[in-house]
């Protein structure tokens, strides 16, 4: 993608099988365009993302992570995405106390249908990363 | 450890974007990979048979194909490495289509990501463990919403292939939208008289059991064995008693009930049958407009009742029914008139919807199939039609196209011309779409043999002028702006989804579009599937669709539940919660959070609580897993560990 084209930053993204790893194929199948820095994890739910599993990613040499599940109330398993919402929002307050600007930890909501939101919450983060540049512990503390 | 690495050209779709030799020969130097290759279409029955082969020849025992996304074709995989001796869960897929080759354009950029997404699905694929299914009983019971014709076909079906049926309709009859119309597009037969017989034989299946006037109130379970709690609402009248002999309606002095049946075209009685094939055929009191409610007096109908069938007091019941699963035929609602301000904004008693209009033909309508216009009851002459009134505007949030409008008013204009021989339809229209059997045919007839005048364009305002209703417009084909002063106005609204369409998809974990309209598991091939099993879709709950496809979906979703049943027992899928009992310490944590209840303390014989998962009912959230302090309970297929090994594989680099 123009603008981005310089360098790959590792970003990695962790979406729930119904909604959001639905909506990236969505995305997919539309062929909407987006920039290429970020891996996918697929989980069942959002509410299966553990904050560990962010906060070692960002420790072992991710500079972003995403989780993305499915819109508040429209969850699978009934109430799995308030328990994510209810960990990782603590997550991005605890962050910092790790050294790690809490920019780079982003969760949102993409139903299986919203290809074009896909497309726009990869582009957003994608860019906000860049502009962070790569995750330096010793420099960002 | 030796695994095996697939990677799909799927033609084009992945090698012309993603250099997939190149991949092929770096995941070749992971340790622990055995063989690595690629393949033109691996999912084709050689591509399959490839897959089987190299797992003889090369001793394999772990699988990663990397093609299109799991969500497509994960379970061919599954039974592929099944079917060569491996356990099913010694598999993995990565997806470098949807994710990769469809969104990236700079091919180096994809090459590498495809690289580290194979690498991670290597990583998740060596720390798998083999994972075996147990089976269990079915309930071989149907739960069938919604009774409009996609409902009734699918209830039938089932019925009729030795199912018992429990049919749940929130309005007082079954029929839906169907019941309401006069003739159909494009044979102009006559709606109730196709429709009636199939109400009767739902009401006199013996395999069917028929809740009118109730709905949904809660959904607990998993296909096989759900159980349903059904919402009877108070009707004020004992069904049981009831006769349908209408005495009541006759007598009952409030005269000014909204007819939802009519779409408000005119009032009806506070206790009413809304229609005569009413099924079933009782009377139900609007307690909105029955003077015994709203002024504390009257009891007009009680008095003459001659099976002393009302009730006042009555109260909504609840009852439960327990099916192994559920077929969604909550059918569609229509744009208010309201929402369109330029065309009067329901203001205006001379411009009318589609449906009011159909009302207005019907011989059981109101005007007793006399075309009279609701302002002063006189016949008239000049009728326009609006069609996409809402349709295909993005300014209203609407962009997609209703389906059936422009044969609907077609055959309402052809309808016309047979009630008033000297009237003039006029259509306005942005396309006209008939792309059914003997639809375009049907078109042409009202403009070449009924005389409806055509005009390509759209209508931008509709104002009174006297008795008339003056109806601006511009023709886009002569590029001129056109006035046509009217009797009556009919606009071809909008479809919409039902106003509580979200609130029943999420009782029973399905998803939903932006409008509201329910979402089929694949667009192409599974489209009465939805992604929750055991739960199918009929109708136009899932998108604008007229009678024809709407038949067909309810015969398509009878015969996915009857295969479904065709078997006694069904598999339960094994990637669920399990405890570790030497880790947990019995905080129960995981007791409080499952959104399931699927987990239960148990106690060991030494005294010790530890959780127990009961595996029938485990969804497989790994809500449990985020939420235990100590790693004891894991939900399988995706537990720490195998998460972790992806993060790794990919961050450690």
């Amino acid at each position: 993608m123009s603008g981005l084209e310089n360098k790959e930053m590792k970003i990695v993204g962790f979406l729930c099988n119904w909604c959001s790893y639905g909506g990236a194929d969505t995305a997919g199948v539309s062929r909407f365009k987006q920039p290429t820095d970020l891996r996918i994890i697929r989980v069942p739910c959002s509410g299966r993302v553990n904050p560990l599993f962010v906060v070692k990613a960002l420790l072992n040499g991710a500079d972003g992570v995403l989780v993305s599940g499915c819109h508040p109330r429209d969850c699978h398993y009934s109430d799995g995405n308030f328990y994510a919402r209810r960990r990782l929002e603590m997550l991005k307050r605890l962050l910092p106390f790790l050294g790690i600007d809490h920019r780079r930890f982003h969760y949102t909501w993409v139903s299986a249908s919203e290809g074009a939101r896909w497309q726009q919450v990869v582009k957003d983060f994608t860019e906000v990363i860049h502009k962070l540049g790569p995750l330096n512990l010793t420099r960002e503390a | 450890m030796r695994v095996g690495v697939f990677i799909c050209h799927c033609g084009n779709n992945i090698a012309g974007t993603v250099d997939v030799k190149a991949v092929a020969e770096a995941i070749r130097k992971i340790p622990g990979v055995a063989y690595a290759t690629t393949y033109m279409y691996t999912c084709s029955e050689p591509g399959q048979d490839e897959i089987k082969q190299a797992i003889k020849d090369h001793n394999l025992n772990r699988i990663v194909v990397a093609a299109c996304s799991p969500r497509m074709h994960e379970l061919t995989f599954r039974k592929t490495v099944e079917k060569a001796g491996l356990n099913r869960y010694y598999f993995e897929m990565a997806n470098i289509r949807e994710h990769i080759s469809w969104i990236g354009e700079d091919k180096e950029a994809n090459t590498k990501k495809a690289i580290d997404v194979v690498k991670m699905a290597v990583a998740k694929v060596m720390q798998d463990r083999p994972l075996y299914s147990s089976s269990f009983r079915i309930n071989k019971r149907v739960l069938v919403i919604g009774g409009g014709v996609a409902g009734m076909q699918a209830a039938l079906d089932c019925a009729d292939g030795g199912l018992e049926v429990v049919l749940v309709e929130k309005s007082p009859s079954i029929g839906g939208m169907m019941s309401r119309l006069d003739k159909t597009f494009p044979t102009i037969d006559c709606s109730i008289c196709i429709l009636g017989p199939k109400m009767v034989d739902v009401a006199q299946h013996d395999k069917i059991k028929l809740y009118a006037y109730s709905e949904i109130d809660e959904i607990k379970g998993y296909v096989g064995n759900y159980q349903i709690k059904i919402r009877k609402k108070a009707t004020y009248v004992d069904w049981t008693k009831c006769t349908g002999c209408g005495a009541c309606m006759e007598k009952c002095p409030s005269r000014n009930a909204y007819d939802y049946f009519n779409f408000g075209v005119a009032p009806t009685k506070a206790i009413n049958i809304p229609f005569p094939q009413a099924i079933p055929k009782k009377a139900k009191i609007d307690p909105n407009y029955c003077r015994h409610f709203t002024k504390g007096k009257c009891g007009v109908c009680a008095k003459i009742c001659p099976t002393k069938a009302i009730n006042y007091e009555m109260q909504d019941e609840i009852v439960t029914e327990e099916v192994g699963a559920i077929i969604v035929a909550t059918g569609y609602s229509l744009l208010d008139l309201e929402k369109l301000p330029e065309y009067g904004g329901g203001r205006y008693p001379d411009v009318i919807s589609g449906i009011q209009y159909e009302r207005l033909l019907n011989a059981s309508g109101p005007t007793a199939g006399h075309i009279l216009r609701p302002s002063d009851h006189i016949e008239p002459k000049t009728i326009v039609f609006v069609s996409c009134a809402g349709s295909r505007d993005k300014s209203i949030g609407i962009p997609y196209c209703s389906n059936f409008c422009c044969m609907y008013i077609a055959k309402q204009a052809i309808l016309t011309k047979d009630h008033i021989p000297d009237s003039q339809s006029y259509v306005f229209y942005m396309d006209i779409r008939s792309p059914g059997k003997g639809y375009d045919e049907f078109t042409r007839r009202a403009q070449e043999d009924y005389g409806v005048k055509y005009i390509r364009g759209r209508v931008s305002r509709i104002y009174p002028k006297g008795k008339k209703m003056v109806v601006k417009g511009v023709d886009t084909l002569l590029g001129s702006q056109v006035e046509i002063e009217a009797d009556l106005v009919v606009l071809g609204t909008a479809v919409l989804s039902n106003p509580d369409a979200a609130h029943l998809a999420e009782k029973l974990h399905i998803s939903y579009d932006t409008f509201g309209f329910y979402v089929e598991s694949h667009p192409k091939l599974r489209p009465v599937e939805t992604n929750t099993s055991g739960v199918f879709l009929a109708g136009a709950c899932q998108g604008p669709k007229d009678i024809p496809a709407s038949v067909g979906q309810g015969s398509a979703a009878a015969s996915k539940v009857l295969a479904l049943f065709s078997k006694d027992m069904l598999e339960s899928d094994p990637a669920v919660a399990k405890v570790d009992i030497n880790k947990c310490i019995g905080c129960l944590k995981c007791v409080r959070t499952c959104p399931f209840q699927a987990i239960k303390d148990k106690e060991l014989r030494d005294g010790r609580i530890v959780a127990d998962v009961i595996e029938t009912v485990c969804a497989g959230c790994g809500v449990c897993t985020s939420t235990c302090p100590c790693g004891a309970i894991q939900l399988q297929h995706f537990t720490d560990n195998q998460l972790l090994a992806e993060v790794n594989a990919l961050c450690l680099a």
